[in-house]
């Protein structure tokens, strides 16, 4: 890269800067801020103060912080654009994206509390150790599809089929929906509940058009899909807006009732089977 | 699999760090349902001021048993059990009662709101121990689709109970058409009801949501898009139906009662 091409893409980011400081007013004022610090051993609420100005986000002030007076705060986080799902905290008391939440979506008269998922465990500061879901997602039925449609190996489907499970696939993997379920979060059923990120992931195996496996007894048993008792606060916290109770959950809850739980639908499939 | 997940210490009873006013959303939930029961309860062991004229209070519809002369079947049932004051609400509300009860928008809001689990999104519980829906009695959930067999059934005689209410009857004896404010509020009851219903999350998976291949089946798949538009405002629909049933119970009571009379339109 010449020197020439280098100045010019510093000077370009200086003047996308200055825009940025411009459109956010460039007012700036204090904000106290109370981040959890600690470890597996335990932790507790450290309080900071640093210069905010309008158009910040939280993941902003948590740099600032970690520049200023915490050089050795922890914090994961990569794209700050609400897509790769790593800043993932509590603010306030809710599950949110560190860097989609603006501050001045918040009430700055009072310190802005910034936790770990209290899910899963503490690493360090607000890093917590979410390697847990990796090891469910391996537990699941891998996706089965039947064999090819035409000679060349290749499958067809219609959009219509495909347009609910695409829903699913929108998810960032942030685990906000894993951390504020509580059957995850205060029962701690990380041995019998998949939670909410991996029943919708279920969901998008199970109900594409492509796929040949059942997977309603593992979802029964192995899974605890009937731990779920439809609060819908996963739902609400998740970044992407997927409905994951009412077209992710319920649907799979419908499809175990077919299974074990309809004798209407048992006494049916008995007949069948007798009459082949 | 063997998990050794260590959490930052679980909070108590109401412990949280949000900062919202996250109880008052429970708290109208359980004002208007704990309302709703105690006044449907009432109203059901009442046995009276039931019917007005056309009009039939959905808590009794339909009218199996009873005094009045359009009952179906008589009076009362021949083995009704002494013990037990008759009233011919007690034979059909079982049903719709059931049917809300199951339904997964009232499951959510009422663990929540009357059982605290949890009071509301990231908020400590007040019990260590958790079962779900998985065991008993909580398993019972899963009848939700009978009930709403019955939703349906009963969707067929609150319509003809609006219809009827068009159908007025002079000094004369003679029959002919109107309107009054009762047809209005029986007919928005029969078409909160039909919503709520008809996005019901069941219906939803019975009508096509079981497809993984809807498009090839048409007519499903349409019933599947409709039963989704209907369930995307499940909730506001579970709430509107639920107080037009109630009113429209104490409308025709108040009218039976001479408390108010009914305007007519035409």
């Amino acid at each position: 890269m010449t020197a020439s091409v280098s100045q010019s893409i510093v000077e370009s980011g200086q003047r996308a800067a200055e825009r940025s400081d411009a459109s956010a007013g460039g007012v700036a004022k204090k904000a106290t801020f109370k981040v959890w610090r600690g470890d597996s051993n335990g932790g507790k609420l450290e309080t900071y103060t640093t210069e905010v100005s309008e158009g910040m986000v939280v993941l902003d002030a948590i740099h600032q912080i970690q520049s200023e007076s915490a050089n050795d705060l922890a914090v994961r986080w990569n794209c700050k654009a609400g897509k790769c799902g790593s800043c993932s905290a509590e603010v306030n008391g809710m599950p949110k994206l560190m860097c989609m939440t603006r501050l001045n979506d918040l009430d700055l008269s009072e310190p802005v509390t910034v936790e770990p998922m209290r899910a899963f465990p503490p690493v360090r500061d607000l890093v917590t150790d979410v390697s847990w879901n990796f090891e469910v997602k391996k537990r699941i039925t891998k996706f089965t599809p039947r064999a090819p449609d035409v000679a060349d190996g290749t499958w067809r489907m219609d959009q219509a089929d495909v347009d609910r499970v695409q829903e699913f696939r929108k998810c960032i993997e942030c685990f906000l929906c894993q951390d504020v379920c509580h059957v995850l979060r205060d029962h701690n059923k990380h041995d019998s509940f998949i939670g909410p990120r991996f029943l919708t992931y279920t969901a998008a195996l199970e109900m594409h058009p492509l796929d040949t496996v059942d997977r309603t007894a593992e979802l029964k048993e192995a899974h605890g899909i009937g731990y779920c008792n439809i609060t819908k606060c996963c739902t609400k916290v998740c970044p992407e807006g997927i409905t994951i109770t009412d077209n992710a959950i319920i649907p799979l809850k419908e499809r175990v009732v077919d299974e074990h739980y309809d004798p209407l639908r048992a006494l049916v499939r008995l007949f069948r089977r007798k009459s082949q | 699999m063997g998990v050794d997940v260590v959490q930052i210490r679980r909070r108590g009873w109401g412990e949280t760090m949000r900062r919202d006013a996250w109880w008052i959303q429970p708290a109208i939930v359980f004002l208007i349902l704990s309302s709703f029961l105690v006044y449907a309860t009432w109203a059901a062991f009442q046995n009276a001021h039931y019917e007005y004229g056309n009009y039939l209070s959905p808590f009794y519809s339909p009218l199996l048993f009873g005094d009045s002369a359009s009952a179906w079947f008589g009076p009362k049932p021949l083995r009704w059990p002494a013990l037990l004051p008759f009233s011919p609400a007690l034979i059909i509300l079982p049903f719709p009662a059931g049917f809300r009860f199951t339904c997964y928008y009232y499951r959510g809001a009422y663990y929540k709101a009357f059982w605290a689990d949890p009071p509301s999104c990231t908020v400590g519980e007040p019990r260590k121990g958790y079962r779900g829906e998985r065991s008993f009695p909580l398993i019972i959930q899963n009848i939700h689709r009978y009930f709403l067999y019955f939703a349906l059934i009963f969707l067929i005689f609150l319509g003809h109970d609006a219809w009827k209410s068009m159908w007025f009857t002079d000094e004369v004896g003679k029959t002919h058409f109107g309107i009054g404010l009762g047809t209005l509020l029986l007919t928005a009851n029969v078409i909160l009801l039909g919503g709520y219903t008809f996005g019901c999350h069941s219906l939803r998976h019975l009508v096509g949501g079981y497809l993984d291949r809807l498009s090839r089946n048409p007519v499903r798949k349409t019933a599947y898009a409709c039963a989704s538009c209907f369930n995307r405002v499940h909730m506001r629909w579970a709430w509107c139906s639920l107080f037009m049933v109630a009113f429209c119970d104490i409308y025709v009571r108040m009218l039976s009662m001479g408390v108010w009379t009914d305007p007519r339109l035409f």
